[in-house]
């Protein structure tokens, strides 16, 4: 399981840059990094090696900040990779509020993050079948 | 063209004699009859009989909308409720309403006033006018139409709302009088526009148009795109709804209907009445009405009074156009709209203190209002849904509060702009 960052922000020019100016001035490096946008404002949903230290800064910069545990699967990088994972977490009736993938990975395997309404069951269930779910100490040797 | 020559072109020393005779006789009335001001006079160590004429109007205490919502709902009538025929109620700020009441005399008064507005608006018996202000509570549907029938034209009581049946009406009914919001006025030109209808297949002579403020620019649009001529009209349903002012054919200043109300000017900070022609608040005195009489009611609309002559001798005074309040409220689509109203449906929803704004804008001639509310991280999701919905359960709850449709943005924190501590809540664009 995996600690995600998720920050609001209005739908605007520059808002993008002005997160990820805190980011870098405060030595945080980001892993993975998904937005979702609506036409009034956007959730940016980050994975970075210091998930303490990026909400204190975010929140000390005035963001609204909240994390998240996710779910980070390794699948393999070839025609129906991510389709073998999806299928399982169908099957047993876990739905996935939004998925996105990782910026690092290691070779022939994609890194897939994923928020599913039922983590512990779906992390179980993965690792029944076989699918190689991640944690936070993992990454570090990726 | 008058509808009561004998009161509306009185000669002032007559109208004097004839306000201060219904003063006394109204202070008298309220001071035997509603307890409040009876209390309130003592307290100022006044007596019926200090009050001997228009002189002494600014020795009695004023009333305000905090202090019928303190009487809610029927503390300051004069009579009793089983000589109330009618009640009336507009919005307040923290939900409950402010209730009116007339009895059988005071709807044939304000018939009388309206009929006046109507007539110097252009109405006459064989107009077909279209009422086009919402009937209901509101007072602006039932006092145009009583007004209206006073003078014996013919009624067309369509209410507000479902703009191509209005115009249907308009064409197919062959109104020549519309009475409605201005703004209302110019989303109907608009959508006329969009359906194709020529002018040439309207009726259509005269506006009556109140219930909120607008400006000159809007006048002279509403008059080329209706080819119509558009007179303001004024009242507040405190002081006894539209009927308390209205505009000649002159359009200079809106003549108040001295023999019922007497106006006075004063300065919002002090209470102190300023002379003639200086700007203030403007403040109402019923001199003619049962159920109930307001003593100095203070108003919160800008206004200042012009006693020189008027060319369609009308010897009544002209207060100027309210273009500004000293209070924050605002009207959107004729609704009135306190950010009070809005900050308590915000508290409920985010059980912390709500940092808000509201942007007024006319679009397309229509008054917008968009919320713009601050995310906390209280408020915060990871999940674009469950934003979504706050969005949508905000709009949804000030739609039942105030019954006005709203735009709901989300915001950073910090991006509205705190000044001196004390937040400001309202950015209007209108262009009044």
């Amino acid at each position: 399981m995996f600690r995600q960052i998720s920050v609001f922000l209005e739908n605007k020019k520059g808002k993008l840059a002005e997160v990820t100016g805190v980011l870098a001035e405060n030595n945080i490096d980001m892993w993975a990094i998904s937005i979702a946008d609506t036409t009034n404002f956007g959730i940016l949903r980050i994975i970075v090696d210091d998930p303490e230290k990026a909400v204190e800064v975010l929140k000390d910069a005035g963001y609204p900040v909240n994390t998240t545990e996710v779910l980070a699967v390794e699948v393999s990088d070839r025609p129906g990779g991510l389709h073998q994972v999806l299928n399982i977490l169908s099957n047993e009736d876990i739905s996935i509020e939004y998925l996105y993938s990782f910026v690092r990975r290691p070779e022939e395997m994609a890194l897939i993050l994923f928020k599913v309404d039922r983590l512990n069951d779906a992390t179980d269930i993965l690792k029944r079948a076989g699918i190689n779910v991640i944690t936070n100490d993992q990454v570090y040797d990726l | 063209m008058y509808w009561d020559k004998t009161y509306e072109c009185m000669d002032r020393e007559q109208l004097r004699e004839l306000q201060s005779r219904r003063l006394v006789e109204t202070v008298r009335r309220v001071y035997h009859h509603v307890p409040y001001y009876r209390q309130r006079m003592q307290e100022l160590g006044i007596v019926p009989e200090d009050i001997n004429g228009v002189e002494d109007l600014h020795k009695l205490p004023f009333t305000t909308k905090q202090d019928l919502r303190d009487n809610y709902p029927y503390g300051l009538f004069a009579v009793p409720l089983s000589e109330i025929v009618r009640l009336h109620a507009s919005s307040g700020t923290t939900g409950k309403p402010t209730v009116v009441g007339y009895t059988r005399k005071d709807i044939v008064n304000w018939s009388e006033l309206m009929a006046r507005t109507l007539v110097s608006g252009g109405t006459r018996m064989d107009s077909v006018i279209q009422v086009a202000y919402g009937y209901g509570l509101f007072t602006g549907g039932l006092g145009v139409h009583y007004g209206a029938e006073r003078i014996g034209a013919s009624v067309i009581p369509v209410s507000g709302g479902n703009t191509k049946r209005q115009i249907m009406i308009m064409k197919d009914f062959g109104t020549t009088v519309l009475a409605c919001t201005p703004s209302y006025a110019l989303y109907l030109a608009e959508t006329m526009e969009e359906m194709g209808i020529k002018r040439e297949e309207l009726k259509l002579q005269y506006g009556i148009f109140g219930a909120e403020p607008w400006s000159e620019a809007m006048r002279k649009e509403i008059e080329e795109k209706m080819q119509i001529s558009a007179i303001d009209i004024y009242g507040l349903s405190e002081v006894i709804g539209p009927g308390v002012a209205s505009e000649c054919q002159y359009k200079a200043g809106l003549h108040i209907f001295e023999d019922h109300f007497i106006p006075e000017i004063i300065d919002p900070e002090t209470g102190e009445v300023l002379p003639e022609g200086k700007e203030g608040e403007l403040v109402f005195t019923t001199i003619n009405k049962e159920g109930l009489p307001v003593i100095r009611y203070r108003t919160r609309d800008i206004s200042a009074l012009n006693y020189e002559p008027c060319p369609c001798g009308r010897t009544h005074v002209r207060m100027k156009k309210v273009l500004g309040r000293t209070d924050d409220m605002i009207i959107i689509r004729g609704v009135n709209v306190f950010p009070s109203q809005i900050e308590s449906v915000l508290m409920e929803i985010g059980d912390t203190e709500p940092h808000y704004l509201l942007v007024v804008d006319r679009v397309g001639n229509l008054d917008n209002l968009e919320v713009w509310v601050e995310v906390s991280n209280e408020l915060f999701s990871d999940e674009v849904r469950k934003l979504e919905e706050l969005k949508r359960r905000i709009a949804n709850e000030i739609q039942s509060t105030l019954g006005l449709s709203v735009k709901v943005k989300l915001v950073e924190p910090k991006t509205i702009e705190r000044s001196e501590g004390k937040a400001k809540r309202i950015i209007d664009k209108r262009n009044m």
